[in-house]
């Protein structure tokens, strides 16, 4: 035997095997038109009569039921279409060859564990500006455009460079969970600023129960309130200034205050011990428990602990305090982003049939449906109006309207995935007491400096 | 009929070469391309950057940790497995009962890495974990400590989860070496008076060399990894504060979660040539001259 692979063979096999190479990237080139059908008033878009529709949809926490509903409404508006309806999970592993060879469904959720990355998404050239959805009849009502039946700061959520790509179906919420009858008991009530909410620590902490646990494991989510009290002090510009990436903005006066307060948590020993080591269900499930009095989380938190909340625990979202007296926000204002974002691609064989079908989806029949069977906040202003909530949802409901337009959110954890990660680490020092404030501003502006300075990264303003 | 005969061959050959070639050899190949490009994962408009990514490699604090914490793992995880597996496969000589201890051992190896990453989170978690519980038992309580939440700690937690699903396979591996050196050898040395140390150091060992060298490049290979472990058990992943970054972590997270493939594939590239570097390295330094049984 003489055929061992030889080192000249070798590289002989890598130079061929280069050449194979363009494989993972090469894509189909044909520019065909999407149909196009004619345009009435029951038909703005003008989608075809008779081609088929592909839905693909994240079945995650909420299920797919509402978009599903959607679906079964398109069928009679266009008797002759096959409406196929996929509910999947890892979104982004099954479309990403989708969207490089050009061949991707009309409509997509992409969210989930495993989604695409819209920023890369957008700045390919792969998605339908949403535009001309917004600016249609909407359904329930068509003396009202789509655009004025949504949440405010949903449009924004979905605006990519003055451009609407994606468009959010559940609103989220951010703030600081409690039990009402955990608190009815003791005689606790939940404060307004943050300088109460020290003094109930201490309160409740005498008592035996732990202030507050958080879900050390993803020190993310305790930026959550973080970031919120600094945009209340800061006001939406502080906001703007963190996503623009203007220098110096980490270590301005009302984030530096911000992470004090949080840092506060730590020194005062109002943190369950053990926390920074918990993942997020195993420090749910102790605030679950009554181990702990506060746990800060978005408002899928009802949905996620269903399972283990005890009977009567009645479990509220409650508004991240006022920082300081002389705050730029309103008392309610509350941090808010929506998920499940759907979008039609831009390659999308039947991208017409996809927008009327988003339509549809932004409907108040199929939101409702949603807050019903997700217990979850559809973004269609007015959906849950006269429906019976459960406690958590209903506080998320009446959070959302007493904020009104004082509604914030930042947009860096999509646009700078690096910032988030340098962020999530800092945190995650300061309520162990490694970092103190002023370092933890340190070395977050010095990541976001960095992401400013790396030309590699496409840049968003707002 | 010889003529024939090949034709069966090159028949029976050529699928599952072609299989391999498609599947194995060309995404290999893609990715020393795609190392050279700013390729986002969805575009399928690339551009070479020649070799923008590795010079960006040297400069990335993150991989520049990894390489450490991986650099560290390679010292550390095939020492320490090898050691305990030789150890238990040269007690477990003998009696019925020793041997079945063997099986035990072995029975990390039938579970998944992602299982294993479950248990030992549990073992470790603060309040209500094994470990914790252990020491407060014998009285140790002063030496509980969140394990995987410091960041001095976290990096040796993971490697002794990953020493502790190793160990079984290498005591198999090891015990069937050991028994396998011939009994006459074994007696001659024990009436010549050695002991079980000298017994060890002079006859056992020399004369399972070759497994112990298989054993050092495997390992070798899976402390350069080690991504499942990190990615499921620790704070972040990665962290706190990074402390338990390896290079698999970085380069999963700059393709999926940041979108740089190109990157990540300039990463793998590096990781690949560090593996067969530290193989030929490996097996070069463990070199001795083998011993010819009859």
């Amino acid at each position: 035997m003489h055929t061992h692979p030889t080192r000249r063979t070798l590289l002989l096999g890598a130079v061929a095997a280069t050449a194979l190479g363009a494989c993972a990237t090469s894509g189909a080139d044909d520019d065909s038109e999407a149909a196009k059908g004619e345009t009435t008033a029951d038909n703005p878009f003008g989608a075809p009569a008779d081609a088929p529709l592909e839905v693909v949809v994240f079945k995650g926490g909420y299920g797919d039921q509402y978009a599903v509903e959607a679906g079964t409404l398109y069928k009679p508006r266009f008797p002759k279409a096959d409406v196929d309806h996929k509910g999947i999970q890892r979104v982004g592993e099954v479309l990403q060859p989708r969207f490089i060879s050009d061949d991707p469904p009309d409509v997509v959720d992409n969210s989930g564990a495993g989604r695409l990355d819209l920023v890369t998404l957008v700045s390919s050239g792969k998605l339908t500006d949403l535009t001309e959805l917004l600016d249609a009849p909407s359904l329930d009502d068509p003396s009202k455009k789509v655009r004025d039946t949504l949440m405010p700061g949903v449009v924004e959520d979905g605006t990519f460079d003055g451009k609407v790509f994606v468009l959010n179906y559940s609103s989220v919420l951010w703030g600081i969970w409690y039990s009402r009858s955990l608190f009815a008991r003791n005689g606790w009530t939940y404060p307004t600023t943050w300088a109460e909410m020290l003094t109930l620590g201490d309160e409740i902490k005498k008592t035996g129960v732990a202030p507050w646990t958080w879900q050390g494991k993803f020190p993310e989510y305790m930026n959550d309130p973080l970031v919120s009290l600094a945009a209340k002090a800061g006001g939406h510009e502080l906001v703007r200034s963190v996503d623009n990436l203007e220098p110096g903005v980490w270590r301005s006066p009302s984030m530096l205050a911000a992470a004090g307060a949080i840092h506060q948590l730590a020194v005062r020993g109002h943190i369950m011990p053990g926390s920074e080591a918990l993942s997020h269900t195993e420090a749910q499930n102790a605030w679950s428990k009554g181990q702990a009095a506060f746990i800060p989380c978005g408002s899928w938190l009802e949905g996620e602990q269903q399972q283990v909340t005890p009977a009567g625990f009645d479990m509220v979202l409650g508004t991240v305090p006022a920082l300081t007296g002389a705050d730029k926000l309103p008392a309610g204002a509350v941090m808010a982003a929506s998920s499940e974002s759907f979008l039609v691609p831009a390659k999308a064989g039947n991208a017409r049939g996809g927008l009327e079908y988003l339509r549809i989806l932004f409907s108040r029949k199929v939101a409702r449906g949603f807050a019903q069977n997700s217990r979850a906040l559809p973004v269609v202003t007015g959906a849950t109006d006269g429906l019976t909530l459960t406690s958590g949802l209903a506080s998320t409901a009446q959070t959302a309207e007493a904020a009104g337009a004082s509604m914030f959110g930042y947009r860096f954890r999509t646009w700078y995935p690096p910032l988030a990660k340098a962020l999530d680490d800092a945190t995650g020092e300061l309520l162990t007491k490694r970092t103190t404030p002023e370092k933890w501003a340190e070395r977050v502006q010095k990541a976001a400096d960095a992401v400013a300075a790396d030309s590699s990264v496409t840049k968003q303003k707002r | 009929m010889r003529h024939g005969r090949y034709r069966f061959l090159a028949g029976a050959m050529l699928p599952p070469l072609l299989l391999y070639a498609v599947f194995v050899v060309s995404p290999y190949a893609q990715a020393f391309y795609l190392a050279f490009t700013d390729f986002n994962g969805v575009s399928s408009d690339v551009r070479l950057v020649g070799l923008d990514n590795f010079t960006r490699l040297w400069s990335d604090p993150l991989f520049l940790a990894a390489l450490r914490h991986n650099g560290l793992m390679l010292v550390v995880v095939p020492l320490v497995t090898i050691a305990l597996a030789l150890f238990f496969a040269a007690s477990t000589r003998g009696s019925r009962l020793l041997r079945a201890y063997r099986v035990l051992y072995f029975f990390p190896q039938l579970l998944s890495v992602a299982i294993i990453a479950v248990l030992w989170q549990f073992v470790y978690t603060p309040n209500s974990g094994l470990l914790n519980g252990l020491l407060d038992a014998i009285g140790l309580s002063t030496l509980e400590r969140s394990w995987l939440a410091e960041p001095r700690l976290a990096l040796w937690c993971v490697m002794a989860a990953l020493i502790w699903s190793a160990v079984g396979f290498y005591v198999v591996l090891f015990a069937a070496a050991i028994e396998s050196i011939p009994a006459d050898i074994t007696e001659a040395a024990l009436i010549d008076g050695a002991g079980p140390v000298t017994l060890f150091r002079r006859i056992t060992l020399p004369l399972v060399w070759d497994s112990v060298q298989v054993a050092f490049v495997y390992l070798g290979i899976v402390a350069l990894d080690g991504f499942a472990l990190v990615q499921i058990m620790t704070v972040g992943p990665g962290g706190p504060d990074n402390s338990t970054e390896v290079m698999g972590l970085s380069l999963y997270r700059n393709a999926f979660t940041y979108g740089r493939y190109g990157y990540a594939s300039a990463m793998g590239v590096a990781l690949f040539f560090l593996t067969l570097t530290l193989v030929l390295l490996m097996l070069r330094v463990t070199r001795r001259e083998r011993v010819e049984m009859a």
